[in-house]
Formats: structure tokens, C-alpha cells, sequence
């Protein structure tokens, strides 16, 4: 295998795990008001991903430092062509960040209030703006014989990545659901654990339809394959959830989810942006990426670093392990 | 106004602003580790209370710095793609190595200390907040070596067919000289801004509440802090000192435009303080320390510093008709305040001392103003520091090779920009009061209270205990 599809494949699996670990850290994010009652209750929610979410933003992070470093081509023309989602991503993640941090800072009501507006309008936003912006990439956007993005806003808001937008909403909502039956006790849970069941159903619908409109726009027999697996993932979790089988329910979502993001790369390997105008426009793994050099270096990093990296995040998710309920939260 | 001008400012505000976090996530996570690590050591309750304390600021500042960071991390592509499409190959692996190495580290092992004061053993405990401090200044490291190469382009070759630079040797990236020397630089006066808050929150516990049973516990941090001020202090000023010489070596334009230096001189004289017209036309007062010039930039009392005149017509034959001289009132007044704000810090830190020599305890009112201006004046240095550094290196975006105006994204029109620099500002000028209301109350409120602590116990069941810290 070439550098540039070992490092097509990492730039993959990043944000996979990307999408994995923040999807729940959304769900539970749009949640909070509709699982957290009153302000104990929203202090359990929050505290189910408060020592791992940031974390779990840094493989955004590192996605897009390594999409910089082994795709500079892909890096600059969708950032550049994609300015304002992507600003409107990142006005989302400072404010959602900032607020985990700062909500419990004061006692006021109406202090906790506006943290709480933060987090959910923070969670929703790049939730569905995640689906809109890969919907996109699959679909092709105009590209000029540069590489340059010539067209416009609207451009980007078609039906098609309207729908997958809805998608990763609806996936990210069942799976930060299913996370929190898995992470908390007593009522939470079980609200928890029947909300999973019922948003699910909704998700497996917009999922199934998603992915089949993204065979039709571009294939391979590895994406039909994934992208069957992401639905029987899904279904499994579904049923687990239904049964409270709560560590199963988790681990369908999480892989339905991985094996859905998986489908949108290998769909649209071996190209990494397609031009909807001229075909010299489109950007591939080979004419987007990095000198050999480059590649061999950052692959020596990846190889020692990442096995690192996940010992030790494993290792917190581990700490971590223990449901928490209303009586962990302390007074004050 | 054009595109253009308004990503220049954008760069400029949103990087200014994420260092103003970072000094103090720099220097504050060791200090803290350091706390922490006395508490382990002698099991003196004094220690524990500080690290708590100092640790809670560290937190509210952290919060700052990650999430302004992104913004930093994403700006490349979005607003100087043409810069990224340039310098990808060689400037993206640093950027990558960060996050992959340091900032998972950082994020992760910060995750563990903050929750995990009840679910840890305390060694791991301890061992968390030092994996933070560690990763936090590794990845200072490497953006800084990245930020080098824009300043002194190394190990790289032009690729004549796609007219790219393409890196040719990554030891040379890493060890770039430059790169060498920012790194200490910027952590030294990283040190001087946590050092300083340390002092100023202590000094002002000691002088409000004389008698309380924690005025030991300031009195500490007081001194401890103004030792971290003084060795940084020296440091910032000997890691200056040999920067000055490698500048005047790889960016001659700098240190002249840093002077206002239009003709070559040797011996050079600095100018400590000059009024009149900077662009060299008339002056009405100058100060001059003699051969220090000469010294700064070539370690040699009577060594030639080059004026900005010859350097200007020497680059224009060497890269073609064009103005290649920085804004000179900029380079000259921010290279002056960098080094007044900085030494400030450190003069204040010696007050302090003195004042509680022997044992006495401060009580005036102006050590107390001045010790509360303390963590300021560093932040300022600092931010001077880089406005010099950056504005000093125009019109080249990496120097030498490309101008900046070259660098931004074709694809973003005037309104896309407007758009993110207003909504940056306003976001960021609003967290900015609500930040500074919440260090203000959590420093005000004092160290607190560990007496009710339970230590770790894994033999009864704890499904009804309250979690040590939730948010
Ligand atoms: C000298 C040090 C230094 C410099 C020049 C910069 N940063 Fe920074 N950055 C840090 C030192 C740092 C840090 C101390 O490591 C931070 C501050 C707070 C934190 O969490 O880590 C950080 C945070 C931080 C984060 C968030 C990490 C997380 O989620 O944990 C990102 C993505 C960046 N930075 C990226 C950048 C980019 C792209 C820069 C170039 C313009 C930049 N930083 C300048
Ligand atoms: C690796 C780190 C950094 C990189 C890669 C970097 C790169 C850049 C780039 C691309 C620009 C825009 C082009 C320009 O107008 O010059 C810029 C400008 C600027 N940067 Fe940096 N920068 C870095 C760190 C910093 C830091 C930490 C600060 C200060 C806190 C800073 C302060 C500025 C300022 C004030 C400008 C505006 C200068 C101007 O527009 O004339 N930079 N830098
Ligand atoms: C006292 C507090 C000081 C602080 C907080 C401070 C901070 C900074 C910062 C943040 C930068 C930009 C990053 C970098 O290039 O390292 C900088 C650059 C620089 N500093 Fe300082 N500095 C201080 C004092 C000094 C002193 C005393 C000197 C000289 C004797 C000095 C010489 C320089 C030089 C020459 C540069 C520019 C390097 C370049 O662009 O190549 N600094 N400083």
C-alpha cells in the first residue's frame, strides 16, 4: 500500500474516532434539557463526559493538523471553501467548551441557564453541520482547475446534504442517549435508556436512506459492505437498547457509527474532494497529498504515538468507569 | 479595506488573544505540579491548599486556551489557503506532531486531575497533573518550531514544477536555530506572567488579612512566586540577548526596523528612547546607550548593524521592486515595551522580597497596587513580544520566500471575513469580562478549606459518596 492511502486510511480512522467519542459528547450535550430535570439532574449529565470530552476533541484536532500535514491541498481548499460552517463549527465548540468549565463557577440560576443555552445550541450546531459538510465532500463541491471553491453558500445547503445533516443529528442524539443509560443510575437511566429506543428508530431511518443516497452518488463494493454493516450495527444497538442491555446498546451505536463514517471514505477513496465542473478541479489522494518524505516521517509518528494515545485514553474511560446518579453530586 | 487586511487583523486579534492564555497554561500547570508534588512530599496541608487554589485559576484559564486554540489550528486553512497549499509539507507535520504527542496528552491527563482527586491513587494523581504540564510545554515546542521556519526557512527545497516548498530534511525544522532559542525565550517569559499571578494573588492575601490562619500559606506563594519572576526574569533577558544576534544574522531587517536604524552604523548605539519623526528625518530627543546596538545584534562592542536604506535596496535587486521594510513605529515602540513590561515584572518581584525579609509582613498600600499590576505587565510583554516578532518579519509571510499577500485564501470574500472577525471579536470580548470576573472572584475567595478531604477507599461502597470535584 502507498503512503498516500496509508495516510488516506489514518485521516479516516480519525475522524471516525472523532465522530465516535464527540457523537455521544453532542447527544448528551442536545439532551440536557430534555433528560436533566432540574439542575442536579443536568450537573449528572454534564458530569458523565466532563473528564473526557475535551479529550475527545483533540482527534478533531489532530485530524485536522494531519489533513494539513499529509493533504495540504485537501486541508486548504475545504477550510477556505467551507469558511462558514466551519465558523459557525467553531463559535459552537468555544462556546460549549467554555461552559462546561464556567457553568458551575456561580451559583445564580440564571448564570447556569445561559451555560446550559451554550452547551445545547453548542452540541446541535456542529452536530448537524458535521453531516452537512461530509455530505458534501461525498456530493463534490465546484472547484475550479486551481482547486479553488467558486461557489457560494448556498451551494452547500442542498437536499441531499440537508439529509446528512439530519443524520448525524439523529445518530449523535440516539448515541449520546444510549450513552447515558450506560453512565448513569436510578431515573435518569431509565429516562435515558426509552428516549435511545425511540430516537433510534428515527436515526435507523434517516441512516439507511442517507447511506443509500450516497451509493448512488458514488460506490465501491467496500462501502456497500460497511455501510450494510453500519445498519445491522444499528439495528443491534437498537434492540439491546430496547432490552437494556445498556454496554451492547453502546457498542451498537458506536460501531453503526464507525462503519457509517467508514462507508463516506471508502465511497469517496480514491478521491478526497470531487469537483462538480471540471474534473481537473478534483482533488485525490495523490495529487492532494504530501512529498514521500513528509508522509514517511509523519507514518514513524503515528505508528509509535497512536497505540500511546490509546492505552492512555482507554485508561481514563476506565478510571472513569462508574455509573454516576443524582447522590455523587455534591452541594455545592 | 480588502480581504486581505481584514485577515491580517483576524490573525492578529484571535493569536493575540489565545496568548493570552497560554503563558499562564504554560507556566502555571508546572507551578501547580510543583505544589502538588511539596504536598506529596512533606504532607504539609499548607501545600494541598495551594495547589488547589492555584489549580482552580489554572482551570478558568485552560478553559480559555483550548478553545481559542482551535480557532488558531483551523485559521490556516480558511483564511491563507494559498499559504497552507505553500507550506503544507513542511508546516503541517509540526502541527499534527503537537496535537498527536502534546495535545493529547494535555487534554487527557488534565481530564484525570481535575476528576480524579477520589478515583485516583495519589501518586497517579500526582503523576497526571506533570503529564499535563509536560505536554502543555511539548507542544509549545513544536508550534514554535513551525512559527521558526516562517521566520528562517530551513531544511526545505522550492519544487520547481509546482513551485511548492517541500521539506527536505525535518531534523533541520526541529533544530532550526531559531526555533531553539524562541523555545526557551517564550517559555521563560511564560514563567514570568505565572510566576506573577502567583505573587499578585498571594501579596494580596498577606497585606488583606494579616492574621488569618492561611497567611503562612500566602506568604509561601508570595516568595515562591517571586523567585519563579526573578530566575525567569534572567532567563528572558540572556535568551533575548542571543535571539537579538541570531535576528540580526537571519532577519537583519528586524533589528533594524526594531531600532528605527535607517543608515549602517558601526559601532551602532542603541536608542533607548528617541521622539521625533521615525522615519528618520528629523529628531527632537534621543537617549543613546553607545556600542550597545553593536553588542545586541553581533556580540561584538563595534560590530556593524545594517540600516534599514541598504537593506531595503539590497532585498529590492535580490526579489524584485517592492517595499520591504516593516512598519517601523510598530517594530520600534512593541521591541521597547516587550522589554520594559518584562523587567517591570521582575523589579516588582524584588519589592516583594525585600519587603518580607527577615520575616517581616508587607503592609503599603503601593507594594499592594504594584504587586496586583504584576501579572499584567508580563501579559503585555509577551503580547509585544509577538507583535514585534510578527509584524517585524512583514512583509513576508515566511521570509524570504513568500509575501503575505500572497498567502491568503482567494476563495473568501470581504464579507465571509467581516463576518468571522466581527463574530470572533464580540465572542471573544465577551468571555474576556466574564473571565477576568471569574479569576477575580476564585482569587478573592482565597485557598480553601481540605479539612472534610476523605482519602481513597476502595473497600467500602462508594455509590452514594459525592464525587471530590463535579462541575
Ligand atoms: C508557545 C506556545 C504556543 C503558541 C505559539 C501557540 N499555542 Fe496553541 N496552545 C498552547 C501553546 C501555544 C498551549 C499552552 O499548549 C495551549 C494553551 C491552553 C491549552 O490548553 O494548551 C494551547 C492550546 C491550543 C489548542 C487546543 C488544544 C486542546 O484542545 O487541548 C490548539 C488547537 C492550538 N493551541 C493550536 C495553536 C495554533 C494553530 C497556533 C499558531 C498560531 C498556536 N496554537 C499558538
Ligand atoms: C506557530 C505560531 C504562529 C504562526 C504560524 C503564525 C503565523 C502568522 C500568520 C499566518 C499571520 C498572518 C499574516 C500576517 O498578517 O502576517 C500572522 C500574523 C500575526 N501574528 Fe503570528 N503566528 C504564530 C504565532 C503568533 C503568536 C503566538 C502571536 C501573538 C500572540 C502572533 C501574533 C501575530 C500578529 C500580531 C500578527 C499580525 C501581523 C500583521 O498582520 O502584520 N503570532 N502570524
Ligand atoms: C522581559 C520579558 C520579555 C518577554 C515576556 C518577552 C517575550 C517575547 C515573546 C513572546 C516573543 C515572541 C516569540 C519569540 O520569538 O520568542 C519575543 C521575541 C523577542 N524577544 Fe522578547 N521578551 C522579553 C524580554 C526580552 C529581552 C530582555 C530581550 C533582549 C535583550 C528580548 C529579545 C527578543 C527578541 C530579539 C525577539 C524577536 C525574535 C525574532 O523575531 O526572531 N526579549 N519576546
Amino acid at each position: 500500500m502507498d503512503l498516500t492511502t496509508i495516510w488516506f486510511l489514518l485521516i479516516a480512522v480519525l475522524f471516525t474516532g472523532y465522530f465516535i467519542l464527540e457523537g455521544f459528547d453532542f447527544g448528551v450535550g442536545m439532551l440536557l434539557p430534555v433528560l436533566g430535570r432540574d439542575d442536579r439532574e443536568r450537573r449528572v449529565l454534564i458530569n458523565t463526559i466532563g473528564p473526557v470530552w475535551d479529550g475527545n476533541e483533540v482527534w478533531l484536532i489532530t485530524a485536522g493538523g494531519a489533513m494539513f500535514a499529509a493533504f495540504p491541498e485537501w486541508y486548504a481548499t475545504l477550510f477556505s471553501g467551507f469558511y462558514l460552517p466551519l465558523l459557525l463549527i467553531l463559535l459552537a465548540l468555544i462556546a460549549r467548551g467554555v461552559a462546561f468549565e464556567y457553568r458551575h463557577k456561580r451559583p445564580e440560576a440564571s448564570w447556569k441557564r445561559r451555560w446550559d443555552t451554550a452547551i445545547v445550541v453548542g452540541s446541535l450546531l456542529p452536530a448537524i453541520l458535521w453531516g452537512v459538510a461530509f455530505a458534501n465532500i461525498l456530493r463534490g463541491v465546484p472547484l475550479d482547475a486551481d482547486h479553488e471553491y467558486v461557489g457560494g453558500l448556498l451551494d452547500l445547503l442542498n437536499p441531499y446534504a440537508l439529509l446528512g445533516g439530519a443524520t448525524t443529528l439523529a445518530l449523535f442524539l440516539t448515541h449520546g442517549a444510549v450513552f447515558l443509560a450506560l453512565k448513569t443510575t436510578g431515573d435518569i437511566r431509565e429516562r435515558a435508556g426509552a428516549l435511545a429506543v425511540r430516537l433510534g428508530v428515527g436515526a435507523a431511518v434517516l441512516a439507511v436512506g442517507f447511506l443509500t443516497w450516497t451509493l448512488t452518488i458514488r460506490s465501491s463494493a467496500a462501502a456497500v459492505v460497511l455501510a450494510v454493516g453500519a445498519a445491522l450495527a444499528l439495528l443491534g444497538g437498537l434492540a439491546a437498547a430496547k432490552v437494556r442491555r445498556e454496554g451492547w446498546a453502546f457498542t451498537g451505536t458506536a460501531v453503526a457509527i464507525g462503519l457509517a463514517v467508514a462507508t463516506l471514505f471508502a465511497a469517496l477513496f480514491p478521491n478526497v474532494l470531487p469537483s462538480t465542473l471540471d474534473a481537473a478541479g478534483t482533488l485525490t489522494a495523490t495529487n492532494a497529498a504530501s512529498t514521500p518524505y513528509t508522509l514517511k516521517i509523519m507514518t514513524w509518528v503515528a505508528v509509535i504515538f497512536t497505540p500511546v494515545v490509546l492505552a492512555y485514553q482507554g485508561w481514563t474511560y476506565w478510571v472513569f468507569r462508574k455509573r454516576i446518579g443524582v447522590a455523587n453530586i455534591p452541594q455545592h | 479595506m480588502d480581504a486581505l487586511d481584514v485577515a491580517r487583523w483576524q490573525f492578529g486579534v484571535t493569536t493575540v488573544y489565545h496568548f493570552l492564555f497560554v503563558p499562564l497554561t504554560i507556566g502555571l500547570s508546572v507551578l501547580v505540579a510543583i505544589l502538588q508534588t511539596m504536598w506529596h512530599r512533606t504532607g504539609n496541608e499548607r501545600y494541598l491548599k495551594l495547589t488547589k487554589f492555584y489549580g482552580k485559576l489554572f482551570l478558568i484559564n485552560f478553559a480559555m486556551g483550548v478553545v481559542t486554540g482551535i480557532v488558531q489550528e483551523f485559521q490556516f486553512g480558511m483564511n491563507w489557503s494559498d499559504y497552507s497549499r505553500f507550506v503544507g509539507d513542511i508546516f503541517g507535520a509540526p502541527l499534527a506532531i503537537e496535537a498527536l504527542v502534546a495535545f493529547f496528552l494535555e487534554s487527557t491527563f488534565i481530564g484525570l486531575w481535575i476528576f480524579g482527586w477520589d478515583r485516583l491513587p495519589k501518586r497517579a494523581h500526582l503523576a497526571s497533573i506533570w503529564a499535563a504540564a509536560i505536554g502543555t510545554n511539548l507542544s509549545a515546542y513544536f508550534i514554535l518550531a513551525a512559527n521558526s521556519f516562517m521566520q528562517n526557512p530551513v531544511g526545505y527545497r522550492i519544487n520547481p514544477d509546482s513551485g511548492r516548498a517541500e521539506l527536505t530534511d525535518f531534523v533541520a525544522v526541529l533544530t532550526n536555530k531559531v526555533a531553539l532559542i524562541t523555545f526557551p525565550h517564550t517559555l521563560a517569559g511564560s514563567f514570568l506572567v505565572a510566576g506573577s499571578l502567583v505573587v499578585a494573588v498571594g501579596l494580596y492575601h498577606v497585606i488583606r488579612s494579616r492574621d488569618s490562619a492561611d497567611t503562612g500559606a500566602y506568604r509561601f506563594a508570595t516568595k515562591f512566586g517571586s523567585w519563579v519572576v526573578l530566575v525567569a526574569s534572567a532567563a528572558v533577558l540572556f535568551t533575548g540577548d542571543i535571539q537579538g544576534k541570531i535576528m540580526t544574522d537571519v532577519q537583519p531587517m528586524k533589528m533594524a526596523a526594531a531600532e528605527g536604524l535607517y543608515t549602517t552604523e558601526s559601532p551602532a548605539s542603541f536608542s533607548v528612547l528617541t521622539i521625533g519623526s521615525l522615519d528618520g528625518s528629523r529628531e527632537v530627543f534621543a537617549l543613546k546607550i553607545p556600542y550597545l546596538l553593536s553588542y545586541l545584534g553581533t556580540g561584538d562592542p563595534n560590530g556593524t548593524v545594517h540600516g534599514i536604506n541598504d537593506l531595503q535596496a539590497q532585498y529590492a535587486t535580490q526579489y524584485g521592486a517592492g517595499s520591504y521594510t516593516p512598519i517601523i513605529p510598530v517594530t520600534y515602540w512593541s521591541f521597547r515595551f516587550m522589554i520594559a513590561f518584562g523587567m517591570a515584572a521582575g523589579a516588582i518581584a524584588l519589592l516583594v522580597l525585600w519587603s518580607q525579609r527577615k520575616g517581616r509582613t508587607p503592609s503599603s498600600k503601593w507594594l499592594l497596587r504594584a504587586g496586583l499590576a504584576m501579572p499584567v505587565l508580563p501579559l503585555l510583554a509577551n503580547s509585544f513580544g509577538w507583535i514585534f516578532t510578527e509584524m517585524g518579519r512583514q512583509p513576508w509571510i515566511v521570509f524570504g520566500e513568500m509575501l503575505t499577500r500572497n498567502g491568503v485564501s482567494r476563495s473568501v470574500s470581504l464579507t465571509e471575513v467581516l463576518t468571522s472577525f466581527t463574530a470572533f471579536t464580540l465572542i471573544y470580548a465577551t468571555l474576556a469580562v466574564i473571565e477576568v470576573k471569574l479569576l477575580l472572584r476564585y482569587a478573592k475567595a482565597g485557598v480553601p478549606d481540605v479539612s472534610e478531604e476523605h482519602p481513597i477507599d476502595d473497600t467500602h461502597d462508594d455509590a452514594e459518596r459525592p464525587l471530590a470535584f463535579a462541575y
